[in-house]
């Protein structure tokens, strides 16, 4: 697993890529955490589209960050063409409160 | 009378680490059906679930010592498709029917999603769970290979 973050304004940037499990769902929960506590931080934009492999402990991690976001306020976005991953966040509901987008233009 | 053309079977650790070994020992076997990239991707995405549930669920709570936590997998494999038993001695599940409910977990404070049965469900052709409280759980996932899979994209009524 690859994971990168990144800041612009409000923005924090979460690239994740190769296979996003339990394992690695409780490492990128707590470093997204540590700057969501960072003002001015308060939108998320999930960057999936290096994801080889994602379960439904993505699903939790995902949530539980929106959940954060929007107790500060936010907004939380997500970028995602591996059409597994997809079928799982569909069938989760998570396009329900997370937009889906195509390109990080959406959410900046 | 199903045709056994390969057997695996394994212990390993009740680690997060090793989910990724359970997902690739899985993988390693189903490629020699030639599956699709979807059917593979289903297999292997519902073997994960249940070791990631055996972890947290089965053992986490569990308080046995790490030695004593293991999940054993077996992996058989037919003409046109693949069965996956995993089996953990963990401390069991009280209500089966209430476990495989959408969105239904018992450790919301963990932020599971409490999909992974739904996803082990719907991602394979059939699907069954044993378990008694204090003696542990069997998964078993069954997928065929090839154009009879009776496996539908299911979608969660909202």
């Amino acid at each position: 697993m690859k994971f990168e973050l990144a800041k612009t304004g409000n923005l924090l940037i979460v690239k994740v890529a190769g296979e996003l499990d339990h394992h690695f769902a409780d490492e990128i929960r707590m470093r997204i955490d540590a700057e969501l506590i960072k003002p001015p931080i308060r939108d998320i934009l999930f960057d999936f589209n290096g994801l080889s492999f994602m379960d439904s402990s993505g699903i939790g991690m995902i949530m539980g960050r929106y959940k954060k976001a929007k107790a500060l306020g936010g907004k939380a976005w997500i970028i995602c063409n591996n059409p597994n991953a997809t079928r799982i966040l569909e069938m989760s509901g998570v396009f329900q409160f997370i937009e889906k987008c195509d390109s990080i233009h959406d959410a900046v | 009378m199903r045709k056994e053309i390969n057997r695996l079977k394994a212990e390993f650790c009740a680690k997060s680490c090793n989910e990724k070994l359970a997902r690739s020992l899985v993988s390693a076997m189903a490629v020699q059906l030639d599956p699709t990239i979807n059917e593979l991707s289903d297999i292997v995405t519902a073997v994960s679930e249940a070791v990631t549930n055996s972890i947290i669920h089965g053992y986490g709570k569990s308080g046995k010592k790490k030695e004593e936590c293991i999940i054993k997998l077996e992996c058989i494999l037919y003409e046109n498709a693949i069965e996956v038993v995993i089996i953990d001695k963990g401390c069991g599940i009280e209500d089966i029917e209430q476990a495989k409910m959408p969105l239904y977990t018992s450790s919301p404070e963990m932020e599971r999603s409490g999909m992974g049965f739904t996803i082990m469900e719907s991602f394979c052709d059939d699907f069954s769970v044993t378990s008694e409280v204090g003696k542990g759980t069997e998964i078993r996932l069954y997928k065929v290979f090839g154009g009879d899979s009776l496996c539908e994209n299911t979608t969660i009524p909202q």
